[in-house]
């Protein structure tokens, strides 16, 4: 038994750079025995980065310019590569983010376990085999002697994921590197993960290096937090501190961005603009020998919404609950099977008229002139702009196909630059690329670009999941910005549960094709009445819950 | 005197027309200003691009061709006939022929032969050449005279570099001026760029100034001088490897993109052509196809006029056969990646809005397929060439009378079994096709490097 | 897996027809059933009935493609093209020009070619996978890169010239083994040798930076740096992990390639002198002896289609992600 307080990992002065150009300088802190320790930080702040130096995992390109690290009180970077071998896997072990692709995908997940165990301590055959199942009961994985025959493939995500802890706990290892271990996961999953990790460092007294991004995660599960900000470690304190008095302006402003807001959107009674009737989503699965189509996959199994003029309804599910396919079939880029999705366009030319129009019941060619009135934006910022055409091609595209606007060019340039101005950016990059921009910048081009069309809806899949917290809170506020400009109306689709009430006016739950529950934000957060929504917000680190209202 | 213009001479010509407007294109580009500058830096690839330069040129001057009218009506005057530019640079070649073998800078020939002497003495003697090497006295050493013969080449090149230095400084000199200082590129290589051309160019003009003495590769068992030969082979292996494509790339884009994009019953259809014609195994595929246009050709020997232009045609045919036969790999390539550019998120926002299916395949699939159309026909070039070979010994490449270095290997092979050995034929055909192919596969490989985002190095 | 395979099967019947269409179209371009009555009835004084007469003698004498005088499905069935297509299907390949059965040439001649084709293919490939492997062990070095020159060098040699030069070297001049010929049975391993040693060299150029590639992107996987993490040694990484997972890719173009080997390589044969199927194309080409090439066209066929079918089966069988659909 370690003594009280034993440093587990000490690491002094991490430099590293490629190049010539520093990405992590001069780093410093250390890890006691039984502690979980969060380095925390947003995308590009070096913090997978230090976990890989302290396995001594770097890519090639990359070197330690200067610093030490020590693990009980060996020094690391003196060890020849076959010692190192020695101490990966069996003192250090390391869990990471996509278990999907973390795992050798021929091999069944048993063997794989069982490989730590015969590379370090030397058991085979029948005894590993039963080690191996023990570490799976202990993870939580049900019918643990079955499972050790699986391959990854068969396996959920949170299930791959107990899988990667089981490897790493096999040889019992003193410290254990957990890199945003649940960001791949669904809500209800990561909270069974976050619980399982800290059972574990109970049962084990083991360490825990837990890199994250999500403030959430560190309020569940950190003793000790650092923030470490463009490869320099900006603050370090233990939780405590950390959140009630956050020294740096930085951190500052990370808590600000994650904790959501403390008021509601009062719902104003605005008239219907898209009114979705019972639609049904079925995609056919074939089999056989004549290719048959045997059954269907449910993705959208009846459902009926209601969006209203310049309101947000918030879309929340997990992943395969179907939120995504109701906004592709809404834009008619996916085939519907049945049910209507009625839209209200007020009457043309001064008539009061309104009519309803049913998308699903419109040829393409009749769809066109809809078009320009419901837009979409997509949640990976990388692929939602095509590489080889310049910001102003993106944006002009839809103003050319649709008819919107003048179709002189230079009009259509003036406009371009007002849309890239009230999005954010300057009317000179429009003659750029979108590899030249962040992220954040994309989406905010994305924005411009179904701006550009002078819509009534937007559907929003996902926009900010791929986003850091601070650039997340800035593209949300320019949306709200907008709807408040041109009375826009949302369907903002989105798993993330904390975000809701800083966006949406109205809120509906879906499971597997179904609205379990839907409502104004207030009434559904505060009082859920489905036993799923219950789970949801359950599962929502405690941090976001303690701070809604 | 007038110009002749072969199928082959315009397809070249109008492929110089494409790679021009290529060129044009990605100087607009800036993102593609960037990856060519790319492939670029590295100083293998820049020697590659100068062999292939060279080759393409030599190939360019073998595609004009001009009618000489006989002078006079002296039926004997060799000079009567289609020639290319290339040969009209080499007519001393073309006409200082002997009369079987000679070995490389050999005065005499390569095997003896009956001589019958004043006295009506039967011996064996090796004849004279008519043309190699007569302008030694006799004892004289070949060595020393290559050697004097050695100045004048090199003093022209010097000359010509130091011209081409002078106007290309004069280029650099600008551009730099131009340039922001801040700008931290990478300098081209143009030290590896000068010494190659430097290497090139000499070799080309010593063997030049040589072959007027000496039969610099020897010469073949009609007396035809290797030199000529592996020269005039250029034009015949570039325009197979660089006309093919131009041939194949146009089915493989529209069927492979509109497989992939429309999935479905064109998708099948797609896939069931192009399986079908994979399964014939490819050599068949291709000496049926000869033999059909083989036949076609005799039986309307009419419809073609001189026998150059007999044999330009069989080259077009092979070339034409040869790109109908390969567009099956660059199909399955384009519609497996037009697949999956389907799926991505920009080309569902260009679905919302409303853009139809061409539009979506020209200004989205297209130019996001263009780096592997590149890849591939980096790729084939080499491939081709080197069909060609086998294709002329198995006998259904090009006409017999068409200089290609499958020709020459072909003829080569048997030479082989002689006592003693005949080796300068094929010695030749393989130097010169191995720059060739591997210029080719050097550079492609810095092209892939560049260009393809998944590619380990 | 029966029904996968026999709707495979199904899938492979309308491509056989395509080709069989293929060849049809371009062997009756050239070679009308009038031009074969009048090779082989001599080409002196043929009327039309003498030539009439000939084709009903060897059924020539129905339509090519379509019958319209015969009643229902018969017009199409009723023709040339699905008699001889039959016949083909049955593996009856009919006669030669010089009057052999060819069908019965065919298998007595698969067996040289198989001789050959399967130890050059056996021995490419694990030559190929090790010297792959034991380059990405070394990956990065300056040994990497000038392995790599020298395989681009190699692949940039044309096939005739290792020929030519393996013949003159290892024949001629150093008389290690014979220059050509074949015998059955054990004393003819001395021909085997050099064809095969040429083969497999010729072959490792292309091969080892094929595989290289594919070990690479392979190494550059999530999962490998999970295996690393776990402490594995570079070794244990690419023998346990990236040589199983490789083998997938590999398997696609490896394994379509199998029942080919019967047809044998055509410049192989011909400057060793094996009397595989291979020569028997090469000489049926060069003597434009339609009814041979017409076979191996259709033999070739068959075989590239199961292995495109094998590959499918081999899939299953090694990827436990795919399942048979």
């Amino acid at each position: 038994m370690a003594q009280a307080l034993s440093t587990v990992l000490n690491i002094k002065n991490l430099s590293i750079s490629v190049n010539d150009s520093p990405l992590i300088k001069d780093v410093s802190f250390s890890i006691e025995s039984g502690e979980i320790f969060a380095l925390v930080g947003e995308s590009g702040s070096g913090k997978s980065l230090t976990s890989l130096a302290i396995m001594r995992l770097l890519p090639e390109a990359l070197q330690v310019t200067a610093g030490q690290i020590s693990l009980n009180q060996t020094d690391l970077f003196t060890l020849p590569e076959y010692q190192m071998q020695k101490i990966r896997g069996k003192q250090v072990a390391m869990i990471f983010q996509e278990p999907m692709t973390s795992l050798n995908p021929v091999m069944k997940v048993g063997e794989q376990v069982a490989e730590v165990l015969r590379v370090h301590l030397k058991i085979r055959g029948k005894l590993a085999r039963q080690k191996v199942v023990s570490l799976f009961e202990e993870v939580g994985l049900p019918q643990a002697n079955d499972r050790y025959d699986w391959f990854p493939h068969q396996l959920s995500g949170g299930q791959m994921q107990r899988v990667m802890i089981a490897m790493a706990l096999a040889c019992e290892p003193d410290l254990l590197i957990a890199d945003e271990p649940t960001t791949a996961l669904d809500v209800t999953i990561q909270a069974q993960v976050l619980e399982l990790l800290k059972t574990i460092r109970d049962r084990r007294g083991l360490s825990i290096l837990f890199i994250t991004h999500d403030m959430g995660v560190v309020n569940e599960m950190a003793d000790r937090v650092a923030v470490m900000k463009q490869g320099e470690i900006v603050e370090q304190a233990d939780k405590e501190h950390f959140f009630s008095h956050p020294q740096h302006p930085y951190t500052q402003q990370l808590l600000a961005d994650a904790i959501p807001k403390q008021s509601f959107k009062p719902i104003i009674d605005t008239k219907s603009l898209l009114q979705i009737n019972d639609l049904k989503v079925h995609f056919p699965v074939k089999k056989g020998l004549f290719q048959r189509t045997v059954g269907y996959v449910k993705a959208v199994n009846g459902v009926t919404l209601t969006i209203k003029k310049g309101q947000t309804l918030a879309l929340v599910g997990e992943s395969g609950s179907g939120k995504s396919t109701i906004g592709q079939a809404i834009l008619k880029l996916v085939n519907s099977t049945s049910g209507s999705v009625n839209f209200s366009s007020p009457g043309e030319g001064g008539s009061n008229i309104e009519s309803i129009v049913d998308f699903t019941a419109l040829t393409e060619k009749q769809m066109k002139p809809f078009r320009k009135k419901v837009q979409v934006i997509f949640q990976d910022p990388f692929s939602a702009l095509n590489p080889r055409m310049t910001i102003s091609e993106i944006i002009r595209e839809g103003m050319n196909s649709l008819q919107v606007g003048s179709p002189n060019k230079k009009d259509q340039d003036a406009r371009i630059e007002e849309l890239l101005e009230q999005v954010g950016l300057l009317a000179e990059h429009k003659y750029r690329f979108p590899h030249e921009f962040s992220g954040g910048q994309r989406q905010r081009i994305g924005i411009a670009r179904a701006l550009a069309v002078e819509p009534e809806l937007i559907i929003c899949d996902e926009p900010t999941s791929a986003l850091d917290v601070t650039v997340r809170a800035q593209v949300l506020n320019l949306l709200e910005e907008l709807q408040q400009k041109y009375q826009l109306s949302f369907l903002f689709i989105t798993h993330d549960l904390s975000i809701i009430p800083a966006i949406a006016h109205e809120v509906a739950v879906m499971k597997e094709g179904r609205i379990v529950e839907q409502g104004s934000v207030e009434q559904v957060m505060r009082f859920p009445k489905h036993e799923y929504t219950q789970a949801l917000l359950n599962s929502a680190p405690k941090l976001l819950r303690q701070t809604m209202p | 005197m007038s110009f002749v213009w072969l199928w082959t001479d315009l397809m070249v010509w109008s492929l110089l027309f494409v790679i021009l407007a290529g060129i044009r294109s990605i100087k607009h580009s800036e993102q593609a200003r960037k990856q060519w500058r790319s492939i670029f830096e590295s100083p293998i690839a820049m020697a590659s691009a100068v062999i292939l330069t060279f080759y393409f040129v030599f190939a360019l001057l073998g595609s004009v061709h001009i009618q000489l009218a006989s002078s006079g009506d002296n039926s004997l005057d060799k000079r009567h006939g289609v020639y290319s530019v290339l040969d009209l640079s080499l007519m001393h070649l073309i006409e200082q022929t002997e009369r079987t073998y000679s070995a490389p800078f050999a005065t005499h020939e390569y095997s003896t032969s009956l001589n019958f002497d004043e006295n009506g003495q039967v011996s064996q003697s090796y004849l004279a050449l008519k043309y190699g090497g007569q302008h030694l006295t006799k004892g004289a050493s070949i060595w020393l005279d290559v050697l004097k013969k050695t100045g004048l080449p090199l003093l022209l090149t010097f000359g010509i570099m130091a011209l081409l230095l002078l106007i290309h400084g004069l280029f650099r000199f600008r551009t730099a001026a131009l340039r922001d200082i801040n700008n931290k590129t990478k300098t081209l290589p143009w030290k590896t760029a000068y010494i190659s051309v430097f290497s090139l160019l000499f070799l080309f003009i010593w063997f030049y100034h040589l072959s007027h003495f000496y039969h610099v590769l020897g010469t073949d068992k009609v007396g035809q001088d290797v030199l000529l030969q592996s020269i005039k082979s250029i034009r015949t292996g570039v325009l197979i490897g660089l006309l093919t494509t131009l041939v194949m790339l146009p089915l493989a884009l529209i069927l492979g993109i509109s497989a992939g994009y429309f999935k479905g019953w064109v998708d099948d259809v797609i896939q069931y052509i192009y399986t079908t014609l994979n399964s014939i195994p490819g050599v068949l595929l291709i000496a049926a196809a000869v033999l059909v246009m083989q036949v076609i050709i005799t039986n309307n020997s009419d419809w073609f006029g001189s026998t150059e232009e007999r044999a330009d045609l069989r080259l077009l045919f092979l070339i034409f056969i040869l790109g109908l036969t390969s567009w099956t790999g660059l199909c399955r390539l384009l519609r497996a990646e037009t697949l999956k550019i389907s799926q991505v998120e920009y080309v569902s926002a260009a679905k919302a809005f409303g853009l139809g299916p061409f539009k979506i395949i020209k200004n989205h699939i297209l130019p996001n397929l263009m780096h592997l159309v590149l890849i591939a026909l980096v790729l084939d070039f080499s491939g081709l060439v080197l069909a060609e070979a086998v294709l002329s010994y198995v006998g259904v490449g090009v006409d017999p009378t068409t200089a290609s270095w499958g020709n020459m290997i072909n003829q080569a092979r048997l030479e082989m079994a002689r006592e003693p050995m005949v080796w300068w034929s094929l010695f030749s055909a393989f130097v010169f096709m191995f720059t060739l192919v591997l210029s080719a596969n050097l550079f492609s490989d810095r092209v892939q490097t560049v260009l393809d985002p998944r590619r380990v190095h | 897996m029966f029904a996968y395979i026999m709707r495979r099967v199904l899938f492979a019947l309308p491509i056989l027809i395509g080709v069989n269409f293929i060849t049809f179209a371009l062997f009756f371009m050239v070679n009308t059933p009038d031009d074969m009555a009048r090779a082989q009835l001599g080409a002196k004084q043929t009327t039309p009935e003498m030539i009439q007469s000939w084709k009903v003698d060897h059924g020539y004498d129905k339509p090519l493609f379509f019958n319209a005088d015969a009643p229902g499905l018969a017009k199409v069935q009723d023709t040339l093209f699905v008699q001889e297509s039959m016949k083909l299907f049955v593996f009856d390949f009919g006669q030669s020009d010089s009057g052999r059965q060819i069908t019965a040439d065919v298998y007595e001649r698969m067996w040289p070619s198989l001789a050959i084709a399967l130890p050059t293919f056996v021995i490419g490939l694990v030559t190929n996978i090790a010297l792959a492997l034991l380059i990405v062990l070394f990956r990065g070095s300056a040994l990497d890169t000038a392995t790599m020159m020298v395989a681009v060098a190699i692949m940039s040699i044309s096939g005739l010239f290792y020929i030519i030069a393996g013949q003159v070297l290892f024949s001629k001049v150093w008389h290690w083994v014979p220059i050509s010929g074949y015998t059955e049975g054990w004393e003819g391993f001395k021909f085997l040798i050099l064809p095969i040693f040429i083969g497999v060299f010729s072959g490792i150029g292309a091969g080892m930076r094929w595989y290289r590639s594919i070990f690479l992107e392979e190494m550059n996987k999530d999962y490998i740096r999970t295996a690393r993490a776990k402490g594995l040694s570079d070794l244990k990484v690419l023998f346990g992990h990236v040589l199983q997972n490789g083998m997938l890719p590999i398997l696609t173009g490896v394994v379509v390639v199998i029942p080919t080997l019967f047809m044998g390589s055509l410049i192989m044969e011909s400057f060793f002198g094996i009397p595989g199927l291979g020569s028997y194309t090469l000489d049926a080409i060069n003597a434009q002896d339609f009814g041979i090439v017409k076979a191996m066209v259709f033999l070739g066929s068959v075989l590239y289609i199961i292995g495109l079918i094998l590959t499918d089966i081999s899939y299953t069988l090694f990827d436990p992600r795919v399942k048979l659909a």
